[in-house]
């Protein structure tokens, strides 16, 4: 955060790391934004020069192809430079620590890093040790903000607005940064957030989040406007979190017969990459109310919104 | 069998240099919790023991004696701490017995137990004398040593309890590790028994337990940190107390730190079992709200709990159902601490902050000094018998004397203990010792200002 400038910047923070503080007016200010990048994107016209002659670093110790090329493609259609570092964890355990990154990258005189990392919390402990901004791309199973505030422009220019509409999240929120990050956008934007889980995916105390919280889906889903659909990670599954992903997909999936129970008109969304067949039935994921394309779409847009709001905050050339 | 000549060799003197003077301390506040003493008075020291105390030595000392003026100041029994967890051997860099002693002096405790998890493990008699003789030669406070219960503390072989009962070992212990294995478990505490020895065990399921960093809950959930349950704690503690109704053993819960397992021992007490526990000072002090923005200085097993059970801890301490505080000491370097939460490492520094923090109990008006006291110096001697931690003729001159009321700010950087790893650093506390006496002898005076 910054100090003086507070009350006249209309995003006035130096990094982006979580949704859990940001208020409507800030989340409203990406979003118009990003809307903006949309509509000139999909014109070819662009490419601006906000970060002209700055330097972007993605730092991802975590893989993630469409994550990266959404914040490159953002970076470089503002004009910046983009430096992209996959650390790998095996690299990261044979010594150097995230702290010692954090303060060598620092010493190149980067002007925003981007981060990802699987532990919760490790990209605000790097944000600590650095003079550029910098962004959080998911860490742990804490936040991943662009995600949220991505889906929430995908929602708002498809629905026309937020407030009042009901949102299920449905899937595996013991795991998911999406879910925690969602929760907090679309509930300080107004919404009504149910989320949907088999008990053994519910993180302890999730019915204090803001959300209703349901097990049957069938429930959950009903007179939904919007259904947002998370990946099962079955890499963090260790200790039989669910039996089957049959079994999963007969109870948890998004299918037609599910779908029936939502509004006629309901959204439905991924943050991909999909698991087809597990959470969500092909046929569904390429339904005509499926947005989750746009949502990739948007993804650029909204990183390009978060840049420039962030640029605001970089000393001058 | 044997168990007489074990305890009273176990507390090694390191200060074995006695005292030949006498000094009497006078103008004082007696504070002594096994006889609810709480008057104005002064005190004899002569040998290493208490010659004489009471309220017709407030003013008067004897001829030739060295005078110390208390000025209305507490004294009290040196306390006496369970568990620490000292570096040496294998971790000198983290804390030796020598900075532990310094540490300990500091904070008012004459007396420190120091566990097995060492590197090597203490589960030999060779190591426990190991122990004992870098403790005469290097620390200025008692040290004691608790060993292990099972060899490497791998939970699978019973180790030489009684050999090393008689070496000195004032207890056993699985160190940070429960013993999963019933059947082990069982059969440590049915062989323990036959030498009246005491079973300190870590209550930990480490199945409800892996991978977890901190309490499992809302606030676990908001951080996106794999949380464990209080469930953890308790089932090991349930199994544990069935097992020791069974076979009759002295056993003593290290660290609780929820309402359940105060339940538990409750009622284990109420049935007649030689069940007791403890609670770290972290868990009457602190609580998981304390982790903030993933602060890994609050990083502690058991990990911190909600407020509702903290305020449980101290109730325990106010009813007598929890016997003893620790510091549960546990010197960590910036290298495991300055790491993402989840990969830090658990642990808090904790004996120079003892008795302040726990002060501040004293001060909101949840605990007497004299039930805060308990907990700190005649229940642990009870409980490993000691002839320490009263204020008693004949008994050890291991005192502390301190102001109750003194307000300060911690500085971690002015800690004796070569780890810094203190979730009081910059934090207001209220109470300073000022001098404390092992065996007679002064190991540490306030000096006035804090040295830089």
């Amino acid at each position: 955060m910054t100090s003086s400038k507070k009350s006249q910047q209309p995003f006035p923070h130096r990094h982006l790391l979580s949704c859990e503080h940001l208020s409507a007016p800030e989340i409203s200010y990406l979003l118009d934004l990003a809307d903006a990048d949309a509509d000139a994107n999909r014109t070819g016209s662009a490419k601006r020069h906000v970060l002209d002659g700055r330097f972007l670093i993605n730092l991802f110790f975590e893989a993630s192809t469409r994550t990266q090329a959404s914040f490159e493609m953002a970076a470089k259609r503002l004009g910046a430079d983009v430096l992209n570092m996959n650390v790998s964890t095996s690299s990261v355990t044979k010594g150097e620590t995230l702290i010692d990154t954090a303060v060598t990258l620092n010493a190149m005189r980067p002007d925003i890093i981007v981060v990802r990392h699987h532990a919760a919390g490790a990209v605000e402990l790097l944000s600590q040790k650095v003079d550029c901004s910098v962004v959080n791309a998911g860490d742990g199973a804490h936040q991943h903000p662009t995600q949220a505030l991505l889906d929430a422009l995908t929602i708002r220019r498809a629905k026309g607005r937020i407030s009042g509409l009901t949102i299920a999240i449905c899937g595996d929120i013991l795991h998911s940064r999406v879910a925690r990050s969602n929760i907090n956008v679309l509930n300080t934007l107004g919404a009504n957030v149910r989320i949907i889980a088999p008990s053994t995916l519910l993180p302890a105390g999730s019915d204090r989040l803001g959300a209703e919280v349901f097990t049957d889906m069938w429930a959950g889903i009903e007179d939904a406007d919007v259904v947002m659909m998370l990946r099962l990670q079955r890499e963090r599954m260790e200790g039989s979190f669910v039996p089957t992903t049959r079994e999963y997909f007969h109870f948890f999936g998004l299918d037609h017969e599910k779908l029936a129970r939502a509004k006629p008109d309901a959204l439905i969304m991924h943050p991909g990459p999909m698991n087809r067949g597990v959470e969500i039935a092909s046929t569904v994921a390429d339904h005509s109310r499926s947005v989750i394309r746009e949502q990739v779409e948007m993804g650029v847009a909204i990183r390009m919104a978060v840049l420039e709001a962030l640029a605001g905050h970089l000393p001058r050339t | 069998m044997a168990s007489e000549k074990g305890r009273a060799a176990s507390a090694t003197k390191s200060t074995r240099k006695v005292d030949a003077t006498t000094t009497a301390f006078i103008n004082a506040r007696l504070v002594d919790p096994e006889t609810n003493r709480d008057e104005p008075g002064g005190l004899l020291v002569a040998d290493g023991v208490i010659a004489d105390l009471g309220a017709h030595l407030r003013r008067n000392a004897p001829a030739g004696a060295e005078v110390v003026d208390c000025r209305g100041c507490v004294l009290a029994p040196g306390l006496i701490d369970c568990q620490v967890f000292a570096g040496e051997p294998g971790a000198e860099h983290r804390e030796t017995l020598k900075t532990a002693s310094h540490a300990a002096a500091a904070g008012g405790v004459t007396t420190i137990v120091v566990m097995p998890d060492t590197n090597p493990v203490i589960d030999q008699v060779a190591l426990v004398d190991f122990i004992q003789r870098r403790a005469r030669d290097n620390a200025v406070v008692h040290i004691a040593t608790m060993a292990a219960m099972t060899k490497s503390l791998a939970g699978l072989e019973i180790t030489e309890i009684g050999l090393l009962q008689r070496a000195g070992a004032i207890a056993f212990s699985n160190g940070k590790a429960s013993v999963v294995d019933t059947r082990v478990m069982r059969n440590v505490l049915n062989y323990a028994r036959d030498f009246d020895a005491l079973i300190v065990h870590h209550t930990e399921d480490p199945y409800l337990s892996k991978n977890s960093a901190m309490n499992s809950g809302e606030v676990a959930t908001r951080l996106g940190l794999p949380g464990v349950s209080k469930l953890a704690e308790t089932i090991v503690l349930e199994r544990d107390v069935r097992l020791v109704e069974m076979t009759r053993a002295r056993y003593h819960a290290a660290t609780i730190s929820c309402a359940e397992s105060l339940d538990v021992v409750r009622k284990a007490k109420a049935r007649g079992l030689a069940v007791t526990c403890g609670v770290s000072i972290n868990h009457l002090t602190l609580n998981e709200n304390d982790i903030g923005s993933y602060r890994t200085f609050f990083k502690v097993r058991p990990p911190l709990r909600s407020d509702e059970d903290r305020r449980a801890m101290v109730e325990g301490i106010a009813s007598a159902d929890i016997d003893v505080i620790v510091s549960s000491h546990d010197p960590q370097d910036a290298d495991v601490k300055r790491r993402p939460f989840s990969e830090a490492a658990d642990g808090a520094v904790g004996l120079e902050t003892l008795l302040a923090a726990g002060l501040r109990l004293v001060h909101g008006g949840d605990l007497t000094l004299i039930e805060l006291l308990r907990a700190m110096t005649v229940n642990p001697a009870k409980l490993l018998g000691l002839p320490a931690g009263r204020l008693m003729k004949g008994a050890p001159a291991d005192l502390v004397l301190f102001d109750p009321d003194e307000p300060w700010v911690l500085n971690k950087d002015l800690l004796r203990s070569r780890s810094k790893n203190s979730p009081f650093d910059e934090a207001k506390l209220q109470g300073r010792v000022l001098r404390t006496i092992v065996a007679g002898a002064t190991v540490y005076q306030y000096a006035g200002v804090e040295r830089t």
